[in-house]
């Protein structure tokens, strides 16, 4: 199966023929295991397969064979860089099957926590993204130096860096430290500084426009139908955001916008990336103003056993919707877990926007639809 | 966001019926993919998640009222059956969730591709195929997704076991593993 | 910018700033060194590594107050750490551990009753994902996360598996790693033994009361029945 209205060019005297490569699974470009099976006519892609699995470890089944709250430090092994978004998607499907009220306290505190996760998660993305291109190190450093601070929030919220485990059904595990909330108020204050000077470096800069812009083009209609989720849906021209469209949590007491592109190429899925930030340091502003004292876990259950349903919870994290469908029936463990991972439906549309693009191009078409394998895969 | 309302369809679909304790419609065999379609002019143009539920076999205890009008408690065998679950959103109008579900049995297991009309099933129906053994009718590239092509069996299935030497080399954390095994501790 | 090139002109000038910045301002160090400081983290670096002399890093100069890394069992001091084990073997942890790496084994004496402590106290730390919710369940706060990180072994198998004795660590070396979160556990566990004083108090109380109302009841049921005797006498 190569591309529609492909032909390949017969020349006399010469015989010509399809390159196939495969691209990865350990090339440094793919952003982890993963391979794509391309087929190229000099440089130019005339068919793409994704293949992963090489990290599969199947997530599902073993949530099934262990009990609700024993689950939550797996779903942080998810998507490793944004534990905390994945912690919540969980609690907030889990917390739809026992009617459990989360404290206000609590709810603010997951706001912040998921607004820093996404700025953790954008601002590798792009770093890692403009390595793709051929920028080594030098952006993806200053990102990291930024992402630093974040993760030592983390550190003294939770415990870890990367693997949370914050979140429980009805709150949150433990209560920010003393001081916590200023620290981080001084590093939502000092992020604009270094995003200015990251559009600097980043957003005009000529290489980049010209590797970006008109590259993967991913048309709106496609992009509904594939279930194109997140910045990447964004980027096409639809403001579908969970956190507008659900409010789930608190979100419909903050002020914010939508961020979205309209041409749906990779110059707009990474300035879409780049506004999100902007506005992901609006929410955190609202919400370090204004969060009240008190407790922070619910009444929950001493032993979380579910009577029979279904339910799916969902909220938008940094790659797109995350789901989880539970299925309970009475036992303390789960009849069906089942996630619904973003970055993996992402893949999807991944041959139709490399198709007639030039090889090295499919690289940052990669990059810009943010993948991490451990989600991927699972 | 509000509800996306499931009796449109089946006053459309009357096959169809309302599972209430999953909220879910069940699509009657063979109609999954003109309701697919219908439900795709009617503005659901979300496919958010698709997944497969295994049942196995079980009997279920119901009381029914017999023919003297006593009140009895009978108990049936229910057959093991596989659900292949679809969550449909509508972006436009921004509702949902609809779930609607079909149903297949565990041995030749068969459903139809809803590829065609929403693209976002394809990665995610090869999912099914692959760990629960469904048979997508329709399907476009329809291959072992996250297992290797060599796989012979579905591990999402209740029933699979893994084989006796899977991945297993000796280390101290062997007797803990054999003391969960055995029953002592897991409840 | 308008002239061509003009953007990667001052996405350069924004790299010089850096380079010269990073000299002058500890904020733009890629480093962990910036002057912005985390709660709880110490002043000192972690210097060179591996130290002269196979020395260890110590846990308290390069992790901060709230780091966790495997679990460790408390006592609260005394001549023999196994005197004053806070665990009572209850299996709990063993239970809810979501990778179970913990196994337990009940200790008894000699008539083969059981003691109340673990005989056996394993924890296979490569398997160990230090999630801590060992620590949530566990009912005695026995059990608590360490911030130890050096513990590389040659051995791949046995080196990993620590056995009950690794494990003991005295409440006041909890209290050096984690001052905070060991000083608001001591303070929960002293208000809760308070009102489990209190209630048993209560309860003795009230049970030396409904001795003493039950032993005038029959002071003066016996009375009721010797008095006619009295009478008849007097």
């Amino acid at each position: 199966m190569v591309a529609p209205n492909y032909e390949l060019i017969e020349q006399e005297g010469l015989e010509t023929s399809l390159l196939e490569v495969s691209m990865g699974p350990h090339h440094p470009s793919t952003h982890g295991v993963f391979r794509m099976d391309v087929k190229l006519d000099g440089e130019n892609v005339v068919d793409l397969k994704p293949v992963f699995g090489y990290l599969h470890r199947n997530h599902e089944k073993l949530a099934e064979n262990m009990s609700y709250l024993a689950n939550m430090p797996f779903t942080d092994r998810l998507d490793y860089f944004n534990s905390m978004t994945n912690n919540w998607a969980y609690a907030l499907a889990a917390e739809q099957l026992v009617e459990i009220e989360v404290p206000e306290r609590a709810e603010y505190l997951r706001v912040i926590m998921a607004e820093l996760t996404r700025l953790v998660n954008h601002v590798s993305l792009v770093g890692f993204f403009v390595n793709d291109l051929g920028a080594l190190g030098t952006p993806l450093l200053y990102a990291f130096r930024e992402r630093e601070k974040i993760l030592d929030l983390f550190e003294q919220a939770s415990g870890a860096r990367m693997m949370c485990n914050y979140f429980r059904f009805g709150g949150l595990r433990c209560d920010v430290p003393e001081g916590w909330l200023a620290q981080a108020r001084e590093v939502v204050d000092q992020f604009p500084r270094f995003l200015d000077e990251y559009e600097k470096l980043l957003c005009e800069n000529e290489i980049i426009l010209s590797r970006t812009q008109g590259i993967g083009k991913l048309s709106r209609e496609l992009a509904v139908s594939a279930g194109i989720t997140g910045p990447m849906l964004r980027a096409s021209g639809v403001a579908y955001d969970l956190r507008k469209v659900d409010a789930y949590g608190i979100y419909d007491r903050f002020k914010f916008r939508v961020p979205y592109g309209e041409e749906g190429d990779c110059y707009d899925r990474f300035m879409v990336r780049m506004l999100e930030m902007r506005e992901s340091l609006q929410i955190l502003k609202q919400a370090l103003d204004n969060i009240p004292e008190g407790e922070i876990m619910g009444k929950a259950p001493r032993v979380f056993k579910p009577k029979p349903a279904e339910v799916y919870g969902r909220i938008e994290g940094p790659k797109g919707e995350l789901g989880f469908y539970l299925i309970a029936d009475g036992t303390p463990k789960p009849y069906r877990y089942r996630v619904r991972p973003p970055s993996f439906i992402n893949l999807t549309v991944l041959r139709d926007m490399c198709l007639g693009q030039k090889i090295a191009d499919a690289v940052v078409i990669l990059g810009s639809i943010d993948i991490v394998l451990g989600e991927v895969d699972r | 966001m509000s509800e996306l309302s499931h009796e449109p369809l089946l006053k459309e679909f009357p096959d169809a019926h309302w599972d209430e304790a999953a909220c879910a419609v069940i699509a009657p065999e063979g109609e999954a993919r003109v309701m697919a379609e219908w439900l795709l002019e009617q503005g659901v143009d979300y496919c958010s998640n698709v997944t497969g539920v295994d049942y196995l076999e079980s009997e279920v205890k119901e009381k029914i009222t017999n023919d003297a009008g006593e009140e009895e408690t009978v108990t049936r065998t229910e057959p093991g059956r596989i659900d292949v679950v679809y969550h449909l959103y509508s972006m436009k109008n921004q509702t949902g969730p609809l779930v609607i579900k079909q149903r297949t049995g565990r041995e030749n297991s068969q459903a139809e591709s809803l590829t065609p009309v929403w693209r976002s099933c394809e990665l995610q129906e090869r999912e099914v195929f692959d760990l629960f053994g469904v048979d997508f009718k329709g399907h476009p590239d329809q291959r072992r997704i996250l297992m290797w092509d060599e796989f012979e069996e579905h591990p999402m299935r209740k029933d699979y076991t893994e084989p006796f030497d899977y991945e297993w080399e000796p280390t101290p954390h062997d007797e803990i593993l054999e003391k969960h095994k055995k029953g002592k501790v897991i409840v | 910018m308008s002239f061509p090139g003009g953007g990667i002109f001052s996405g350069m000038a924004v790299t010089l700033r850096n380079f010269v910045g990073s000299y002058f301002d500890p904020d733009r160090l890629t480093t962990n060194d910036y002057s912005w400081r985390p709660v709880g983290k110490l002043p000192q670096s972690a210097g060179e590594y591996p130290k002269e002399g196979g020395e260890q890093l110590s846990d308290t100069t390069t992790v901060t107050n709230y780091s966790r890394n495997f679990p460790m069992l408390l006592h609260d001091g005394g001549v023999s750490p196994m005197d004053t084990i806070r665990c009572v073997a209850c299996q709990i942890c063993e239970r809810e551990c979501p990778p179970q790496c913990i196994y337990i084994e009940k200790a008894y004496d000699e008539n083969g009753k059981s003691i109340k402590s673990p005989e056996k106290f394993d924890i296979d730390v490569s398997v160990c994902m230090s999630c801590q919710i060992c620590v949530e369940v566990c009912p005695f706060d026995a059990i608590v996360m360490n911030s130890q990180f050096e513990l590389s072994s040659p051995d791949r198998f046995g080196g990993l598996l620590l056995r009950r004795d690794d494990l003991l660590k005295s409440n006041d070396y909890y209290h050096r790693i984690h001052p905070e979160e060991a000083a608001a556990r001591d303070q929960r566990m002293a208000e809760e033994k308070a009102a489990k004083e209190a209630k048993k108090k209560a309860t003795a109380e009230a049970a030396k009361k409904k001795a003493e109302e039950k032993a005038r009841a029959e002071a003066e049921a016996k009375a009721q029945e010797e008095s006619p005797g009295n009478e008849e006498t007097s």
